[in-house]
């Protein structure tokens, strides 16, 4: 028999995609299906989420009550997905989110997690020496400031609400949006108004 | 046993890999510490048992904060915020 990891990947996924079929768990068409739901999720989604928290009082705390029940409300699909959390940074509070068992991350919002998630040296790092991992990352947080590791260990996918940055009281959804970047909703990276346009 | 928010727990210092196959979603840097219940997540099935296409019964799911330097003396976290399920907390 071959060893699981040196099976050609093809091989391995046509046989998952046969057995899904005859144990009865799923057909072509919902793996189709589940594939285009999966494509579809991108960072961009998760910026819209937060520009709209950041907008909307009401939607933002439904969100760190609820974060399944508030994007749903946006008609971000999350039937048969794991519940999402979210995790607010507030001055003087930092979160980091981690998978340090393996890499769960919230796909229904951010889509597909990068690399560098994944691999090995994050998930050890962010937990055990944060504030190293932030520094590698070009990222500063004023002083004092605690740092809140989130190991995403079982059944909920975690995503950050970063703070609002100085300079953008008067923004739009949309431009606001623009602003955040995927890793702002992992903690790595925290977003900032460019200088030239506050 | 069930845990309010804010409740002192303890995690179990147990180690079913010494034991057997098995699938744990408690990672080993709490084992034995002692942290504090944010929030209780809600039930789902037992992962340990459904990674073995067991029947899994439902389980709680607290969101318990440690701090960082329990594991890590030298670390950096202030806090790590951990999701465990029930049987693996006591009183401590």
């Amino acid at each position: 028999m071959t060893p699981l990891l040196e099976a050609s990947p093809e091989r391995l996924l046509l046989a998952v995609r046969q057995l899904l079929r005859e144990k009865g768990i799923a057909g072509p068409d919902e793996i189709t299906e589940r594939i285009r739901v999966t494509d579809e999720a991108t960072p961009e989604r998760g910026a819209r989420i937060v520009a709209r928290a950041w907008l909307d009082p009401e939607f933002r705390a439904l969100l760190l009550e609820d974060g399944t029940r508030a994007v749903e409300s946006m008609g971000i699909p999350m039937r048969g997905l794991p519940p999402l959390g979210v995790l607010e940074n507030r001055p003087g509070l930092h979160h980091l989110v981690v998978c340090t068992l393996c890499s769960c991350y919230p796909r229904a919002v951010l889509g597909y997690p990068p690399l560098w998630f994944k691999s090995a040296a994050y998930r050890a790092r962010a937990v055990r020496d944060p504030r190293g991992t932030l520094a590698e990352w070009g990222t500063t947080l004023p002083e004092g400031t605690r740092i809140r590791v989130v190991d995403s260990t079982a059944d909920y996918r975690w995503m950050v609400l970063p703070l609002r940055p100085p300079g953008t009281e008067d923004w739009d959804e949309a431009r606001l949006a623009a602003l955040v970047r995927e890793g702002d909703m992992i903690g790595v990276t925290v977003p900032a108004a460019p200088a030239s346009l506050s | 046993m069930t845990f309010a928010p804010g409740s002192r727990v303890r995690v179990r210092d147990d180690w079913p890999e010494a034991r057997g196959p098995c699938h744990v979603r408690t990672p080993h840097y709490v084992r034995g510490r002692e942290g504090r219940v944010v929030r209780r997540l809600g039930t789902f099935p037992d992962p340990s048992a459904l990674a073995f296409a067991r029947p899994a019964e439902p389980l709680a799911l607290y969101h318990v904060a440690f701090p960082g330097e329990q594991p890590w003396p030298d670390g950096g976290a202030d806090e790590i915020l951990v999701e465990i399920y029930e049987p693996w907390l006591e009183a401590p």
